[in-house]
């Protein structure tokens, strides 16, 4: 059924910390590599070795410049999968029910041999979470790797969503973000989480974290000055080149 | 968003097809017999022709009928349902002209009604997606009611209401461009509200995540032929309106009148091509793109 829930008992997602993140796009990869292997459809490649190759991906990572008035400019790397809202658009406008969120946790699933490949739900997500499959053609999306997070065959570090195991830098957190004394919700409400695109009203689960400022220039220093030349006191060959040098 | 052919015939010719039932619903003309026939078959071969179209817009077209399950939510569904109710009931009633030679008015009426309530809902699967700015809007629906009900007359033969219905759709139409062209800027939704990094400064798109292309830019990113939209808007306005009803005005006969039905056809599948090529879905904010 397309009718969203009216409330889950949990609400599973990523808190996701673009002060840490540094754009190495393992979690890309480790998503790719999972998902690939488990749940539903492949992820599958087109031309992948060719002049234009193309794939489906639940997880994308994009780099920003925010260019403040008075300081300097600040890169900012910015993954971006499923936010496995809580009015997900994409669920309710799908026809045959493929699409769904689940009351136990609140994850947004496709079940895979309902779907008729139409295309609606990615044209109701407005953060390109979903991605229709090249070879299969069913809707692809983030499934917060559920086929993880509950598996008792894989050891306790592990059940988590592949990103989060897999990011060196820690800028992934997985948590029920509907528990306000959850990691994630304490991290969320500390740090000054944030929603994308909130004028959209599809009440996101996922939260993301800013970025700290960066540090102003100090205007007494020339910190931007040239380096002085230095040449004193030059030893050995140094000194040898120096005396031959002055004497031109 | 990428001007699917499959999408951009089904919503043209359908739309049409839907049109022309819901006047022989209402007895304009109230034909019987090889008449009737006629003008029932033709409006049957755009409907259903139309509905045949959209099927190739699937990725498994062979799982079609689970798609009249989500009538409760889902607007696509509920034109599933619509068009095969305003199908079989306007069926009905033509079954009545062609081989009884009479008209059941509560039929007749109940067919039109869900043709219209079937173009209605066509409109809404557009109108309701917040993500397309230029969609997002009651002009939709007007515009695809329009659409249909001037097409309709224009197809009937209605010629004294074909005629200002098409004037009227063309300044509709303006209108709706115009407001269109304003859609995105005015929604609010901007690369600082995707991002949420708007407070601290300007945002700009340094990199974006994959080198080549993907389904996503494909699909919602489609700019070619943009640069070509304002003419291909003045030909739209020549083909759908300007061109029937020069014709029409002319004195009527099947020759002329065949020529605005082309031409008026013509114009609404550029019209419908610029509905889907010039509409930006706000995911391209994200890699700095409309």
């Amino acid at each position: 059924m397309t009718c969203l829930p009216s409330s889950t008992d949990k609400k599973l997602g990523l808190v996701i910390d673009l002060d840490t993140c540094v754009g190495c796009h393992a979690c890309v990869v480790s998503c790719k590599g999972w998902n690939t292997e488990n749940y539903g459809a492949p992820l599958a490649d087109q031309d992948a070795y060719g002049e234009n190759p193309l794939g489906t991906f639940l997880n994308r990572v994009h780099s920003y410049e925010v260019q403040p008035e008075d300081s300097p400019a600040q890169l900012i790397h910015f993954p971006k999968s499923c936010l496995h809202c809580d009015d997900a658009p994409c669920v309710t406008v799908c026809p045959t029910g493929a699409s769904y969120k689940r009351t136990e946790d609140g994850i947004v699933l496709v079940n895979e041999t309902d779907c008729i490949g139409c295309g609606l739900c990615a044209w109701a997500c407005p953060y390109g979470a979903r991605e229709l499959d090249g070879e299969e053609k069913v809707m692809k999306k983030c499934t917060l790797c559920v086929d993880r997070i509950y598996n008792e065959n894989l050891p306790e570090e592990d059940r988590v969503p592949a990103c989060v195991r897999t990011c060196p830098a820690g800028a992934r957190h997985f948590g029920d973000l509907g528990d306000p004394d959850s990691d994630v919700s304490k991290l969320v409400a500390d740090r000054g989480g944030f929603d994308l695109m909130p004028e959209m009203n599809t009440k996101p689960v996922n939260k993301y974290l800013p970025p700290r400022l960066k540090d102003q220039l100090d205007p007494e220093r020339n910190e931007t000055h040239a380096l002085e030349a230095q040449a004193e006191n030059p030893q050995g060959l140094f000194a040898w080149l120096d005396r031959t040098l002055e004497k031109l | 968003m990428h001007p699917a052919p499959s999408v951009i015939l089904f919503t043209s010719l359908s739309g049409l097809g839907f049109g022309l039932l819901f006047f022989l619903g209402l007895g304009m003309p109230a034909s019987t017999g090889l008449v009737a026939f006629v003008f029932y078959a033709i409006a049957y071969a755009f409907a259903v022709g139309g509905l045949i179209f959209s099927t190739f817009h699937l990725g498994h077209p062979e799982r079609a009928l689970k798609a009249f399950t989500q009538w409760r939510s889902s607007w696509l569904s509920r034109e599933a349902w619509l068009a095969v109710m305003a199908l079989c009931v306007s069926g009905l009633g033509a079954i009545a002209q062609i081989f009884f030679e009479t008209r059941i008015n509560a039929i007749s009426y109940l067919g039109a009604t869900l043709s219209m309530a079937t173009v209605f809902s066509t409109a809404m699967i557009y109108r309701q997606l917040a993500t397309i700015p230029r969609w997002h809007t009651p002009w939709t629906p007007v515009l695809f009611l329009g659409y249909s009900l001037a097409g309709g007359a224009l197809f009937a033969g209605q010629v004294s209401l074909a005629m200002p219905a098409l004037c009227v759709l063309a300044a509709l139409q303006v209108v709706a461009w115009m407001q269109g062209d304003r859609a995105l800027a005015d929604s609010g939704t901007t690369l600082a509200t995707a991002t949420g990094l708007g407070e601290r400064g300007s945002v700009r798109a340094f990199e974006p995540p994959h080198t080549g292309t993907n389904y996503l830019l494909k699909e919602f990113v489609y700019v070619v032929g943009r640069k070509h939209a304002a003419k291909l808007r003045i030909i739209a306005l020549i083909l759908f309106a300007g061109t029937p009803v020069l014709l029409l005005a002319l004195e009527f006969n099947h020759i002329l009148a065949l020529l605005a039905v082309i031409a008026h056809i013509a114009g609404v599948v550029t019209s419908r091509w610029l509905f889907f090529a010039q509409a930006e879905h706000v995911v391209g904010l994200y890699y700095g793109k409309r």
